[in-house]
C-alpha cells in the first residue's frame, strides 16, 4: 500500500488554536518515508507553524516538484489543495497560481535535486520574481529515491554510502538567493524544531519571496560518517548566526524579548519578528556581507543558520505587475470582455 | 509581347532589403486596394534577420476573393539588387517588373516576354529629401506612388490611409504625401498609365477588416476572458502576446488603473506551461502562445496536464521544422507532435483556425473547451495565417457571453456534500468534477502526476490506474461531440473528395473552382478538430478516394486519419507542400490533375 490515511483521534485536553482546531486538523497522510527522515521534522514543524499561527488550513496551496521531499505535502494539511508538479517545476506552478489568487498561502516543498540541478532555472526566476511564496528546500546532498547519487548541494570531500567522494563544488542555495536578491533568505535544520517554527512562521508573513534551506539529513543514503549532510555533521558544525522570536499580530513583545541587542522588524501582516544576533560580526541586513560571511564559514565547514537576510520593503511580484486587489481568478464577466461595441471599433480601426 | 491584362485580377509582388522600412510601404498598397473594394491579402517572405537579407511581400488582388498564392507574380518591384535575378525569373510571361533606374541595370534585368519599367527612385528621393534614413523611406513611398499611377489607385484613398497612419504627425503626412505625388507624377509621365492589369473599384470588401490571425487569436483570448498568459518570445508567435497586451493595456484596467491580467514572459517555454497550468489550476482562464519547438519543450507539462487533468490552453503558431528550421517560414508539421505530445498514452485536443476569423472564434472556444473537459487544448495556427495579412469578415460577440468554467465545485456545492472525490466519472461522459483551491476544506484534493485512483489517491494498483486511464478515453469520446465541426462543401457529382486543414483552406477552395471548370467536380472538408468526429469518418466513407493537402512532409494528417479513423490508407492520397512558402491554389490544382493525368494514363 502507498498510501496511508491517518486515523483522526479526538482526545480530552487537546490544545486547540484560535480558529478551534486542533494540530491534527493541520496533519496529512501518514508519511512514507524513511524512518528518522529529516523531512518528517520539518513537516512536523509546517503544521506547528500553521497551526500556531492560526491559518484555515484550506487557505493554503502546498506546491511540490519530484522526489522525497516532493513527496511530503501529502503528510501536511490534508484540508489543503496540493499540486505535485514535474521535476524541478514547481516554481512555475507557484508563479502562475499566486498571481491569479494572492490570498492563498503558498507553500512550496522541494529538495536539492529538485531546485538546484532540473530546476535550477526555474528556482533562480522565482527569486528574481519575488513570487509571494515559501520556498523550502529540504537539503540532504543526496537523491534519495534514485538510490543516492549525490545531488548538486553535496559538499566537496563528501563521501557517498559506499565511499565515493564527491569532487564538483557545491551550490548554496542560500549563496544563490541572496545573489540573486531574494528579499528573505533563512537555513534551519531538521533536528532543531525550536528554530525551524519561528523561521517558518517569519516565512509565511513574509510578502515576497522566502527561502528556507533546511539540512535535512537522509538517514538511507547520506547519514554516515565522512557525509557533510549526516545528522552528527550538522549538530557538530552547526552555527547560528541569528537568533529569532516570532511574535503574532495581537501580541506585544515582552521585556524579557526586548533585552539584549535586538532587532526588531515588522512583517506585513502585522507580525514582528524579534531578531538577536548570536555572531558579534553578522548583519542581516547588509546582503554582501552575508554573503562573505557565510561563504567563509561554509570554507570552515560549518553550517551557519538562522535568519540570514531580510528585506521587507521587496515588492512582491503581483505588486510589481500592478495585479488589481481581486484575485484574477474571480474577476467578473463583465469585467473581462470589453462587449461588441468595442469589437465594432476594433473592427474600423482595421479597416 | 502579349502583355497581362486585367482589372482586379493580379499578384503584386515586392522584393525588398530586410530593414529599409519597406513593411509600412508595402502595407499602403495593400490597404488601398482593400479601400477601393477590391478583395485582397497580403503575404509577406521575410528571413530570419534583421537587417540586410532579401524580404519579399505579395499582394493578390481578386476580384473573386482568392485569397490563396496563385503562382503567379504579374508585377514584381525589384528593389533589391541582391535578388534581381531570381525576382526577373519569377515573373509570370506578359508581366511587369519595376525598378530603381538611378543605376540602369535593364540589360540584366531585361527578358523577352516581360515588361519592364524603371523608375528612378533613389534619385527622385535624394533630389527632393534631406537625411540617409528619410531618403531611404521615401523612396519606398515613390514606388507606391509609381504604383498608384501603374495600377490606377485612389490618390484619394492613399492620402486617407497616410493621415490615418501618421495621425497627428502632420510632417509626415506631408513628406510621405510628396513622395506619392513624385513617384505618380514620374510614371505618368514616362509610362503608359494604367497598365492593362489595373484596380478599379469594388464593394467587396465593405464588411470586412485587415487584420492578422495572431492579432485576432489575441482579441479571442482578451473576449473570452483569461486573465493569465506566460509565454517565451518565439517567432512567428510573438505577435500574438504583443496583440494580447495592448489590448489588455487598453480594455483591462480596473477603475484604480491597476492590471485585470497578469502577462509573464517565462525563462523559458517548460515555465510558461508550468504557470499557465498553475494559474489554470488557480481557477483563471490562462495561455501561451508559441511555436514547435515550444511545443516540444512543454511536452512534459502537457502530459501531466491530461493526466491529472488540469486546463489549459496553448497556440501553436507553426513555422517549419525540424529543429529551428526554418523560423520565419510556415509549415503545418507539428500535427503528430501536438496531437500525441508526451510520454505515455497522452492525446490532445487540437483545433485548426483556418483563418483569422477562425483565430477569434477558435481562441474563445479552446477555452471553453478546456475546462469542459479539464484538458489541455492546442490552437494549430501558423505563420500564414498568424502573421500575414488577411481580409477578415466582422466578427460578432454575444455581449451576454459568460465561458463554459466546466464542472466546477463551489464552496455551497461543497458544503453540501459528504465527500468531494477528484476523479469520479459521476455523469458517465468521463469528465470529473474539480475544485478550486482556497474555496473549501472538502474540496481539497492533491494534483499529481503520478498514479492516481478515482478517488484522487496514490495508487500503483494495476485495476485503480487502468480505471483511470479507461475513463479518460471516455472523456476523448465526449470531445469528439464538443469541437467545432468541419466545414463542407459538396459538389454535385463528385465521387472524390479533399481533406485539409488550417491555412491550406483559401488554396483548396479555389482549387476546386478551378478543378471543377476542368471537369473535375470533388467535395471538399476542412477539418476544424482533433478528435475527428463521425463526420469526417462518414466523408472518409462516402468518397471512392480522397485527396489529403497538407503543408508538411510526412502526410502526417493522412497519418492521424488512418490511425484514429476506419480507413483505408489506399483511398487517401497526399498533396503535400512543405517548401515553407504558404501553399497556393496551383499547388493543389497541379498535385490532383497530376494525379489524374497519372491515373488516366496507366
Amino acid at each position: 500500500m502507498t498510501y496511508i490515511r491517518k486515523p483522526k483521534v479526538e482526545y480530552a485536553g487537546q490544545r486547540k488554536n484560535e480558529l478551534g482546531l486542533n494540530l491534527r486538523d493541520y496533519e496529512g497522510g501518514l508519511s512514507t518515508l524513511c524512518a528518522g527522515c529529516g523531512h518528517d521534522s520539518i513537516t512536523a514543524a509546517i503544521v506547528q507553524a500553521f497551526f500556531e499561527l492560526n491559518i484555515p488550513p484550506y487557505r493554503a496551496a502546498k506546491l511540490s516538484g519530484i522526489g522525497c521531499s516532493s513527496k511530503t505535502p501529502a503528510y501536511f494539511l490534508s484540508p489543503s489543495h496540493g499540486f505535485n508538479a514535474v521535476h524541478g517545476r514547481m516554481p512555475a506552478i507557484a508563479t502562475g497560481a499566486s498571481a491569479v489568487n494572492p490570498l492563498l498561502h503558498y507553500i512550496g516543498v522541494s529538495g536539492d535535486g529538485d531546485s538546484l540541478s532540473i530546476g535550477l532555472g526555474q528556482f533562480a526566476h522565482a527569486i528574481r520574481r519575488n513570487l509571494n511564496v515559501v520556498y523550502i528546500i529540504e537539503n540532504n546532498g543526496v537523491y534519495g529515491l534514485t538510490k543516492g547519487q549525490f545531488s548538486a548541494s553535496a559538499d566537496i570531500g563528501s563521501k557517498a554510502k559506499k565511499g565515493e567522494e564527491n569532487r564538483q563544488a557545491p551550490i548554496d542555495p542560500v549563496i544563490l538567493a541572496l545573489g540573486m536578491g531574494a528579499s528573505f533568505v533563512a537555513r534551519g535544520f531538521s533536528g532543531d524544531k525550536g528554530q525551524l517554527v519561528p523561521l517558518l512562521k517569519a516565512a509565511l508573513g513574509h510578502k515576497g519571496f522566502a527561502l528556507l534551506d533546511i539540512v535535512s539529513p537522509c538517514v538511507t543514503f547520506n547519514d554516515h560518517e565522512g557525509s557533510t549532510k549526516s545528522y552528527a555533521y550538522t549538530r557538530e558544525n552547526f552555527q547560528e548566526a541569528t537568533h529569532m522570536d516570532f511574535v503574532p499580530p495581537a501580541q506585544t513583545i515582552t521585556v524579557e524579548q526586548k533585552s539584549g541587542e535586538v532587532v526588531s522588524v515588522r512583517l506585513h501582516d502585522g507580525s514582528h519578528i524579534l531578531l538577536r544576533k548570536v555572531a558579534e560580526e553578522y548583519d542581516p541586513k547588509d546582503r554582501g556581507d552575508a554573503i562573505s560571511y557565510l561563504q567563509h564559514h561554509h570554507e570552515q565547514g560549518e553550517v551557519v543558520t538562522g535568519l540570514l537576510y531580510m528585506d521587507v520593503s521587496a515588492k512582491d511580484m503581483n505588486a510589481v505587475m500592478n495585479l488589481a486587489e481581486t484575485p484574477l481568478s474571480q474577476v467578473a464577466w463583465k469585467d473581462l470582455s470589453p462587449g461588441s461595441k468595442i469589437l465594432d471599433e476594433i473592427f474600423e480601426a482595421n479597416r | 509581347m502579349n502583355q497581362t491584362a486585367g482589372i482586379n485580377d493580379f499578384v503584386i509582388k515586392i522584393a525588398n532589403v530586410n530593414g529599409t522600412g519597406s513593411a509600412s510601404a508595402n502595407a499602403l498598397v495593400m490597404k488601398t486596394v482593400f479601400r477601393m473594394g477590391v478583395p485582397v491579402a497580403g503575404k509577406n517572405f521575410f528571413p530570419s534577420n534583421i537587417q540586410g537579407l532579401p524580404t519579399w511581400y505579395e499582394i493578390r488582388v481578386s476580384k473573386d476573393g482568392y485569397i490563396a498564392r496563385s503562382g503567379r507574380v504579374d508585377l514584381m518591384v525589384a528593389m533589391n539588387a541582391e535578388t534581381y535575378d531570381q525576382d526577373r525569373d519569377e515573373v509570370s510571361a506578359g508581366g511587369y517588373l519595376l525598378y530603381d533606374s538611378t543605376w540602369p541595370r535593364v540589360r540584366r534585368l531585361e527578358r523577352e516576354d516581360i515588361t519592364v519599367l524603371g523608375v528612378p527612385l533613389s534619385k527622385i528621393s535624394n533630389e527632393n529629401f534631406e537625411g540617409a534614413r528619410i531618403r531611404i523611406l521615401l523612396k519606398n513611398v515613390i514606388y507606391v506612388g509609381a504604383l498608384a499611377a501603374l495600377l490606377d489607385m485612389d490618390l484619394k484613398v492613399i492620402e486617407q490611409l497616410l493621415k490615418d497612419t501618421f495621425a497627428s504627425k502632420e510632417k509626415l503626412v506631408a513628406s510621405n504625401l510628396k513622395a506619392i505625388h513624385l513617384g505618380y507624377d514620374y510614371a505618368k509621365e514616362h509610362f503608359e498609365c494604367p497598365l492593362p492589369i489595373r484596380v478599379e473599384a469594388m464593394d467587396k470588401t465593405r464588411d470586412c477588416m485587415m487584420i492578422e490571425g495572431n492579432a485576432a487569436a489575441a482579441l479571442g483570448c482578451l473576449y473570452a476572458g483569461a486573465t493569465f498568459g506566460a509565454w517565451y518570445p518565439i517567432t512567428p508567435s510573438t505577435s500574438l502576446m504583443d496583440a494580447f497586451a495592448a489590448y489588455c493595456k487598453r480594455y483591462r484596467r480596473d477603475e484604480e488603473g491597476k492590471n485585470l491580467y497578469c502577462i509573464v514572459q517565462a525563462e523559458d517555454e517548460l515555465a510558461a506551461i508550468g504557470m499557465v497550468l498553475g494559474a489554470s489550476w488557480n481557477g483563471a482562464r490562462a495561455f501561451t502562445p508559441t511555436s514547435g519547438p515550444g511545443i516540444s519543450l512543454m511536452s512534459e507539462f502537457l502530459g501531466y496536464a491530461y493526466y491529472a487533468e488540469v486546463p489549459a490552453v496553448l497556440f501553436d503558431v507553426q513555422r517549419v521544422g525540424p529543429s529551428t528550421g526554418m523560423p520565419t517560414r510556415t509549415q503545418q508539421a507539428d500535427l503528430l507532435l501536438a496531437a500525441y505530445a508526451s510520454h505515455g498514452d497522452t492525446r490532445h485536443v487540437l483545433l485548426f483556425p483556418s483563418n483569422p476569423e477562425d483565430c477569434f472564434y477558435h481562441a474563445v472556444k479552446a477555452f471553453d473547451l478546456a475546462e469542459r473537459l479539464q484538458t489541455p487544448v492546442l490552437v494549430m495556427s501558423d505563420l500564414d495565417i498568424g502573421m500575414n495579412d488577411w481580409m477578415c469578415p466582422r466578427l460578432e460577440w454575444d455581449d451576454s457571453y459568460e465561458g463554459d468554467r466546466g464542472k466546477v465545485l463551489h464552496a455551497e456545492d461543497l458544503e453540501k456534500m459528504d465527500k468531494f472525490h477528484r476523479y469520479l466519472d459521476s455523469d458517465g461522459d468521463g469528465i470529473p468534477y474539480r475544485t478550486l483551491p482556497g474555496e473549501h476544506p472538502k474540496g481539497a484534493y492533491f494534483t499529481r502526476g503520478s498514479g492516481h485512483n478515482k478517488y484522487g489517491a496514490y495508487t500503483e494498483d494495476p485495476d485503480e490506474y487502468r480505471d483511470v486511464m479507461e475513463r479518460l478515453l471516455v472523456k476523448w469520446d465526449t470531445a469528439k461531440s464538443l469541437v467545432p465541426e468541419p466545414t463542407v462543401i459538396a459538389k454535385r457529382g463528385a465521387t472524390s473528395g479533399i481533406l485539409a486543414i488550417g491555412s491550406s483552406d483559401a488554396a483548396v477552395r479555389e482549387a476546386l473552382d478551378g478543378l471543377h471548370a476542368q471537369g473535375l467536380p470533388l467535395d471538399y472538408m476542412c477539418i476544424k478538430a482533433f478528435p475527428f468526429n463521425e463526420q469526417v469518418q462518414e466523408f472518409l466513407d462516402k468518397h471512392e478516394r480522397i485527396f489529403v493537402v497538407e503543408q508538411n512532409r510526412d502526410a502526417q494528417l493522412k497519418s492521424m486519419l488512418v490511425l484514429e479513423m476506419d480507413v483505408s490508407k489506399r483511398k487517401l492520397i497526399s498533396v503535400l507542400h512543405y517548401d515553407g512558402f504558404p501553399i497556393g491554389s496551383n499547388h493543389v490544382l497541379d498535385g490532383i490533375m497530376s494525379v489524374q493525368e497519372q491515373g488516366s494514363a496507366a
